[in-house]
């Protein structure tokens, strides 16, 4: 019998230990898969940053640091600029990107490094329980947030691809959804461009992928799917935000 | 450039910039840094030098994102500096610490500045706490070089290079701003690299030639396994306290005092002295060169043949506190401290001296 379906050689025996219904493992294994389609595993190295994917050694298949927290872009750029033979694949929840580590990401998006950036969108904190996370939307309760996110107080919820996209060493940037099979497929396409660019050096390279978290948000695992399709799209629209390559190919000029 | 550095050969030189030359002779791949007074010399050369060399500099956003940098880069198995004052070695105490659990080498320099806060630019030596204690969170240590002249800031450089990789640990200099500034003369001694230095192979990540997949980590969530590696760490700092603990003697013999001090006060201690010798007081210098490990065994046998202790520093008693541990109350341990740019005076040394010297059993001489 012809087998149709196995896991990625990148990702280690299937075992989870995230909350059923939960976007982490899903974005894992997508990196997992395009770190195959590109034989990249020998010279990979992921980031387990400081969130519910610090464990991400559990489950990826090739070599892994974890950081501290929002410093992840950082110790990239010092993998990357030491050994410029190595893939890193930089993973970052929103906690750690767009709070603690907004000076870093920028920082590194500007000087163009050579890295690829996952980007976990769950407009939550999650390994701490809950708290409200940079990315929380309007209205959104969270446990430091408990009578619903008003930004008179708290801010507004921040649009990292659009924040970042005006920077000088930008390559790529987009955003995808892990809340159906179809925005997964998308989104995977999304970092294989990524992937493609680091490969190719053009410079930084982000996919934010908005996920689920069903325990935080105090949803089962469809609620939560219901939930971001209704409440997170509108604010946070799917698609490629900046494309370098795309950019170039419009302003060839036309041979008359 | 390269060419033009006259190696083996006397030179006029600022201390930030030996360090720098140092560094880029002891193969240093990346120097990561964020201005701050009074080490800007040494982040101005090397922007010139790494990238002259084809090295990685990079000016960071601050110094959090710089120690982050050293910590990637040694990781894979990269030699990677940074560099700051007291403030911006607060900020890279968390990135030092996991650097110290997960035993990555770095090698670091504190050109200290007057403090606590913003304090001034002013030399001092009032880090000397968060040098010899490690710094930031956990039950951790540095390797921490205290030199005194602008040839021990080039050769302790390269020393602090070696023994970073040696015992995959975090080494430093604790300087300050005088040291870092001052133009000495000095020789550009040849690095050569120690034959024993261990491989980087076994552990560094993102290199094809190891399948089995890596983890750099300074998390163990388990307590058993915690422990255990602070434990690891504990038996690796005793070996490094076995080996290379350093130190100065001058003119002890006779001596009714011992001084004690570092860096530029052991400068200022040397010729108050001479001073107080020509006064007919019988004084001598003990001067560590590491600062962790303390010379403590060696101040304790001291103390057997010795009467008295003066701690100098510019510090209001940090190492005061070390040598009275190390003494165990078998002398008394006076002290002469100055701090946030104050610097210890000759004539007050000898004054202190003589009040040393005229101390009723038990009082202790104190300035501050
Ligand atoms: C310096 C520091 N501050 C705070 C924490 C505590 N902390 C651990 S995980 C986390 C939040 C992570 O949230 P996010 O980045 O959104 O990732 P998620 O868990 O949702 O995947 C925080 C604040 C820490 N480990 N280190
Ligand atoms: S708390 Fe949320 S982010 Fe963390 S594992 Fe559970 S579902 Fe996933």
């Amino acid at each position: 019998m012809e087998r149709v379906f196995t896991k990625p050689v990148a990702m280690k025996e299937p075992r989870t230990l995230y909350c059923p219904g939960c976007g982490h493992g899903v974005a894992h294994r997508l990196v997992a898969e395009l770190i195959d389609e590109f034989g990249l595993r020998e010279r990979a190295i992921g980031i387990a940053p400081v969130g519910c994917s610090v464990f991400a050694d559990l489950y990826w298949n090739f070599d892994v640091i974890s950081t501290a927290h929002g410093r992840a872009p950082a110790a990239a750029t010092g993998m990357t600029r030491a050994n410029p033979d190595c893939f890193v694949v930089s993973y970052q929840g929103d906690g750690d990107l767009a709070a603690i580590g907004t000076a870093e990401i920028i920082h590194a998006a500007n000087r163009g490094e050579n890295f690829v950036t996952v980007f976990v969108n769950n407009a939550i904190y999650g390994m701490t329980g809950g708290q409200m996370a940079p990315t929380t939307l309007v209205g959104q309760k969270s446990t430091t947030c408990q009578l619903g996110r008003d930004p008179a107080i708290m801010g507004h919820p921040i649009r990292v691809c659009e924040l970042l996209q005006t920077l000088g060493g930008v390559a790529y940037i987009a955003r995808g959804a892990l809340e159906s099979p179809k925005t997964i497929m998308k989104t995977k396409s999304y970092l294989r461009k990524a992937f493609e660019y680091a490969l190719d050096r053009r410079g930084f390279t982000l996919v934010e992928m908005l996920s689920p978290c069903p325990t935080n948000w105090g949803m089962t695992p469809p609620q939560a799917m219901t939930w971001l399709r209704e409440n997170m799209l509108d604010y946070y629209p799917l698609g490629v935000v900046r494309d370098v390559g795309a950019e170039e190919k419009a302003q060839k000029p036309v041979a008359a | 450039m390269s060419e033009k550095i006259p190696i083996g050969e006397k030179v006029l030189m600022k201390g930030n910039e030996a360090i720098g030359e140092a560094a880029v002779q002891a193969c240093c791949d990346c120097y990561y840094g964020y201005p701050i007074t009074p080490q800007n010399e040494l982040t101005a050369y090397m922007s010139r030098r790494m990238i002259e060399e084809g090295r990685v500099f990079i000016q960071t956003e601050s110094e959090i994102a710089a120690i982050n940098m050293c910590y990637g880069s040694a990781a894979v198995g990269a030699r990677s500096m940074t560099s700051s004052s007291s403030p911006g070695i607060s900020l890279k105490q968390e990135g030092i610490s996991y650097m110290a659990s997960a035993q990555l080498p770095v090698f670091y320099v504190n050109v200290n500045r007057g403090g606590p806060g913003l304090g001034n630019i002013s030399p001092a030596q009032s880090d000397y706490y968060q040098t010899t204690r490690g710094g930031g969170h956990g039950d951790y240590r540095v390797i921490a070089f205290a030199p005194s002249d602008v040839q021990e800031l080039y050769d302790l450089t390269m020393l602090g290079f070696d023994l970073a990789d040696k015992y995959r640990n975090p080494a430093m200099i604790q300087a300050d701003g005088i040291l870092g500034q001052m133009m000495e003369p000095l020789v550009l001694h040849e690095y050569k690299r120690p034959p024993d230095l261990p491989s980087k192979q076994p552990w560094r990540l993102g290199d094809p030639s190891t399948t089995d997949p890596l983890l750099v980590t300074s998390l163990v969530l388990n307590v058993t396994g915690m422990e255990e590696r602070n434990l690891e760490l504990q038996k690796k700092y005793d070996t490094i306290t076995e080996n290379e603990t350093r130190f100065e003697e001058v003119g002890l013999d006779g001596a009714d005092v011992v001084m004690v001090a570092y860096g530029t006060a052991s400068r200022i201690a040397k010729s108050a002295m001479e001073v107080a010798r020509a006064k007919g007081i019988k004084v001598g210098l003990f001067r560590p060169i590491t600062i962790w490990p303390f010379p403590s065994a060696r101040l304790n046998g001291l103390a057997d043949r010795f009467d008295n202790f003066l701690v100098v520093e510019m510090s209001l008693g940090q190492m005061w506190e070390d040598v009275r541990l190390a003494v165990e109350g078998k002398a008394p341990v006076h002290v002469h401290g100055r701090t946030a740019g104050g610097i210890p005076q000759q004539a007050d040394i000898v004054a202190d001296l003589r009040k040393v010297l005229d101390a009723k059993p038990g009082e202790i001489v104190k300035n501050f």
